[in-house]
């Protein structure tokens, strides 16, 4: 057996503008799915610390259900097993947007229940005690004050989500991996395409750490 | 006169511990009244409940003419005399993400639609009689301990209180600055505020109160004339109180 591999440059290089075709949708799911997943995590973050039972205990089944199971059986679930309930496909970005939306909102929600509490009591206590309302004092006083400790957190759930999407590739969403089977079939490069397509993923988790810390950075500077 | 607060018959609760048994008090327009006592003897507790803070159980409690009911009762109450009722914390509780000038302005803006312009002018006058004008656009962690409560005490007198509530403000000072911040406060007490003042300063509650009243688990034992409870305690626990604090 000949086991003398060489790193096929070429055809590494010639796999990237095909792969590039996938980066608009591991954007677009990502990104689409996290800012419905912030809005979800705030809505349900929130409701999750809620007095009222009836608010909080919906809250947290949504948060454990997203929790504590895997985001491909999620999104398998909303491709193939929603449309039988509602009678009509739905199209692989939408399922694969929604998932993440779900899957992120949940895990938001538990930063964002987190942020808020570790906020101290006395900060509420002096915005009720100005006569400020319980929301006036929320919103001026208390959210700022957690958003800012939530960026962090916020950033490591965005890497994560943007590496779930990989997932997709099974519900034929043409995203950066499904682009590499598809180029890999033709061309029997695996070794070479797959390097190539983690680089990219790289790339994007990389540079968006990097504005998280500049975020950041100029975040607490005004604390 | 009316009152400016009047308990009676106050119970408070924290679960099955009674905190406040059967408060029965009274305070003026103009009258500055020190309240001292152990820790956990339920002082602050009883002016928590002067604003709403803490909730009582039963009796009755009334704010500058707004009555209060006991379990957090009525909201609109509660806004009113919030608004009426200003509060100094120990931990000062400035908020760390405004700055010291945005932090006075943030209740009258919010609270009584006051014009940014005129809340800013207030803000600069308030922290002129505070003696901190200089450093108005400073985030609070920028300042010591004294001039942050010194800022809390201007953010309190921004909505223009009737009355003020002061909960251990110096206790979480360096002693340095303990002068600095009391100054603040005989300077409130000379120009007519009423305050209710819960503190370990002794010197400060003989030199600028109307009237000392001492609690002991939870009830009102001893109050009178400053003179008059420290020289000559009638009640044994006041007087080992006293022995106890006044004795270093």
């Amino acid at each position: 057996m000949d086991f003398s591999f060489q790193f096929d440059w070429q055809a590494a290089i010639d796999s990237i503008p095909f792969l590039l075709k996938g980066i608009p949708y591991t954007l677009l799911i990502s990104f689409g799915g996290l800012l419905i997943g912030f809005v979800l995590g705030i809505i349900f973050g929130l409701l999750s610390i809620n007095k009222k039972w009836f608010l909080r205990w919906p809250a947290t089944a949504y948060i454990e259900i997203f929790r504590g199971t895997p985001i491909l059986v999620q999104v398998l679930f909303i491709f193939y097993g929603l449309p039988d309930l509602i009678g009509s496909p739905i199209n692989p970005l939408t399922a694969g947007i929604a998932a993440i939306a779900l899957n992120s909102g949940a895990y938001i929600s538990e930063v964002v229940r987190g942020g808020v509490q570790s906020i101290d009591k006395g900060q509420s206590e002096a915005g009720l005690s100005l006569g400020l309302s319980r929301t006036q004092t929320f919103w001026s006083v208390i959210w700022p004050q957690a958003f800012r400790r939530m960026i962090p957190p916020l950033g490591n759930q965005a890497i994560v989500s943007i590496k779930d999407t990989s997932l997709f590739s099974v519900i034929g969403v043409g995203e950066l991996v499904r682009q590499g089977q598809i180029y890999i079939a033709n061309t029997f490069t695996a070794f070479e395409v797959y390097f190539v397509v983690a680089l990219l993923y790289l790339a994007i988790t990389l540079s968006l750490s990097m504005i998280l810390r500049f975020v950041e950075r100029r975040g607490l500077a005004s604390v | 006169m009316t009152h400016i607060v009047e308990m009676k018959g106050m119970n408070k609760y924290f679960g099955k511990l009674h905190v406040l048994k059967n408060i029965d008090l009274t305070v003026e327009p103009g009258e500055v009244v020190v309240i001292i006592g152990a820790s956990g003897s339920g002082k602050s507790t009883l002016i928590r409940c002067a604003n709403g803070l803490e909730e009582y159980e039963s009796g009755k409690l009334i704010v500058d003419g707004h009555p209060l009911a006991p379990k957090g009762g009525n909201q609109k109450a509660l806004a009113e005399i919030r608004k009426e009722v200003g509060m100094v914390f120990q931990q000062f509780n400035l908020f760390p993400h405004l700055t010291v000038k945005k932090n006075i302005m943030l209740a009258p803006m919010k609270v009584k639609s006051t014009p940014e312009t005129v809340a800013n002018a207030t803000a600069e006058r308030l922290l002129n009689r505070v003696g901190i004008g200089n450093q108005a656009d400073k985030y609070p962690s920028q300042l010591s301990g004294g001039q942050q409560q010194r800022v809390a005490i201007a953010r309190a007198l921004a909505m223009e209180p009737r009355l003020m509530l002061f909960d251990e403000p110096t206790s979480a000072l360096d002693p340095e600055m303990i002068g600095e911040v009391l100054d603040v406060m005989r300077e409130l007490a000379k120009e007519g505020m009423t305050m209710m003042v819960v503190t370990h300063e002794m010197g400060f509650a003989r030199e600028v109160a109307d009237r000392v009243i001492y609690i002991h688990e939870g009830q009102i034992v001893e109050q009178g004339k400053p003179d008059d409870v420290f020289d000559n305690p009638q009640n044994e626990r006041t007087q080992a109180f006293l022995s106890r604090v006044l004795a270093h």
